[in-house]
């Protein structure tokens, strides 16, 4: 027990992070269950009034949107992801791995309002996109890619691509390479090798990847708040609207407090889905 | 290593398939350097004109040095405890038994799974609730949970990867724990504990929807005066100080990759 002193302090500063975030939660929660005082910042008392008025068809149409598009995101950048996954573990020379690596994360590093900026350009109506089709000759009108679904969500697959590659390289190079030699040497095509090979040992990543990347999006602010223009809105734009606008913090809390408890629940549901897909995985 | 048999046509589409798909990802990058030097201050593609004042603009606008100034603040605070906190409790997690341990680690995880504005709107709470003015402490509190677990995944992985025979070593000839780990734990940990630092300053430099929640006009760091802007002005500024954020990301990108590797960083390098 000499080294007790020593342990002490290394465990005080984490323990004292670990009680400032404990407490900013708290005081989430807290609010949450207090009565709004217009035209007052401060709470008034303890009552449930804030949760029985998220029971509303705009409210559930926000948190209906957030999953949704959490969904799609995760989706696409799976799609978009494997791909480049793939080639990143088994690209031939370093100069090519690099590269596609160092491509992959950077939209990891750009900040997020930067990174949104950039899509307004593309996306815009006198943007990239537009003023190439136009030009093109391929449509007459501009196309309406701001302020949909459609933009919020390709701006997401984006900024969660990076993600997802990693989650599915690091499966990926952890994949015996005599899995896939052998079922070569029995006969199987490249495709088939792939398919009930390399595919199957890889759940884990997708898995991992397909969650992280559906609790990222869940949360994502800026991205829907800028692209979405208030016709697009996830449960973190009403939140900010509820906190900045009409400052009613209380009901900004609440709406956290759920949003929180819909993430946990919706992640909870991906991991009994994934279930079964986990007997594929590697023992 | 030998390659897996695989057809002319089908490598092909694949390389294809993954070009395009990094296309994707470089394309807003390459059209905000268009836009940045377009002449005029309505964007046209391509450009009408060319032109260097945007950047000049962006350079000389008041609340993106302002922003700057205090970004740099907050992030030079939040990283550097963010990463003695963390590294000293990486060390007391994989070396010692303490009561608490797993729950502790949970909680200070948990900040990867918790949105940003929620930890954001606590933090504002908090706060008010302590009568503290909004000022640099509570962005910085902020920022340190938020970037704590990275600190914390990063120095853990290269403590796994150190061998405490070395450790045993200095210890048999009879340096006292605090000496161990000065003079042998500590300088082994030096990679892991740069790139935790690194990953913990660009996150914080970066962080943006939490720091909307706990920052003030007069506290406001970078990202949220770019996004002030944005929702306010539509001239190609933006654009130019994007130009130099992107070139900044990749200067240090490329410098991680160099000196640090970013593959094994992030775990990606293949067994064999």
């Amino acid at each position: 027990m000499a080294n007790r002193p020593l342990l002490r302090l290394l465990v005080i500063p984490a323990a004292l992070c670990a009680l400032g975030f404990l407490a900013a939660l708290a005081a989430v929660m807290q609010y949450s269950l207090r009565a709004y005082v217009p035209g007052s910042l401060e709470a008034g008392g303890f009552t449930l009034a804030n949760f029985a008025a998220l029971m509303k068809p705009l409210y559930a149409r926000v948190f209906f949107d957030t999953v949704w598009i959490s969904f799609l995101t995760a989706a696409f950048t799976l799609v978009l992801g494997y791909p480049l996954a793939y080639a990143l573990v088994h690209a031939g020379n370093i100069a090519l791995k690099s590269a596609i690596l160092v491509i992959t994360v950077s939209p990891l590093f750009l900040g997020e309002v930067v990174r949104t900026y950039s899509w307004i350009i593309v996306l815009g109506n006198s943007g990239f996109v537009n003023s190439m089709l136009l030009k093109a000759g391929l449509i007459e009108q501009p196309l309406q890619l701001m302020f949909t679904q459609f933009g919020v969500v390709t701006a997401l697959v984006h900024v969660t691509l990076p993600l997802m590659v990693i989650m599915l390289a690091a499966a990926l190079a952890h994949i015996d390479r005599d899995y896939e030699r052998a079922a070569a040497s029995l006969g199987a095509g490249p495709v088939r090798a792939f398919l009930t090979v390399t595919l199957p040992l890889s759940t884990p990543g997708i898995i991992a990847g397909v969650t992280t990347a559906f609790a990222w999006t869940f949360s994502a602010f800026a991205t829907p708040q800028l692209i979405g223009g208030g016709r697009v809105n996830m449960i973190s734009n009403l939140v900010y609207q509820l906190g900045f606008a009409s400052f009613n913090f209380p009901f900004a809390a609440s709406l956290s407090v759920a949003g929180l408890l819909l993430a946990f629940l919706m992640l909870a549901l991906l991991r009994v889905a994934a279930r079964p897909l986990e007997r594929l995985g590697p023992h | 290593m030998t390659r897996l048999p695989s057809p002319k046509p089908l490598r092909l589409l694949g390389w294809l398939a993954v070009i395009a798909i990094l296309g994707f990802v470089v394309l807003p990058a390459l059209v905000v350097a268009i836009a940045a030097f377009n002449a005029q201050a309505i964007l046209s593609f391509p450009p009408k004109g060319w032109s260097w004042r945007w950047f000049a603009k962006a350079v000389a606008y008041q609340d993106f040095r302002l922003g700057f100034r205090n970004g740099l603040i907050v992030t030079a605070w939040a990283s550097s405890i963010a990463l003695v906190a963390g590294a000293a409790f990486a060390l007391a997690l994989e070396r010692y038994a303490f009561p608490l341990k797993r729950t502790l680690e949970t909680v200070l995880l948990s900040p990867l799974v918790v949105p940003h504005f929620t930890v954001g709107l606590g933090f504002l709470i908090l706060a008010a609730q302590l009568g503290a003015a909004r000022g640099y402490a509570v962005i910085v509190a902020c920022h340190v949970v938020l970037v704590l677990p990275f600190v914390l995944r990063s120095v853990y992985v290269s403590l796994r990867n150190l061998d405490p025979r070395m450790e045993l070593a200095a210890a048999s000839l009879g340096a006292p724990p605090h000496r161990v780990l000065t003079t042998v734990t500590l300088p082994l940990l030096v990679p892991g504990l740069v790139s935790g630092w690194l990953f913990a300053a660009i996150l914080s430099f970066n962080e943006f929807t939490a720091s909307l929640f706990v920052t003030v006009q007069r506290t406001q760091t970078l990202p949220v005066a770019l996004y002030n802007y944005v929702r306010e002005y539509a001239d190609p500024s933006m654009a130019a100080i994007s130009v130099i954020y992107i070139l900044a990301t990749a200067a240090i990108l490329t410098f991680a990759n160099t000196f640090l590797g970013l593959a094994k960083v992030l775990n990606v390098e293949p067994s064999r």
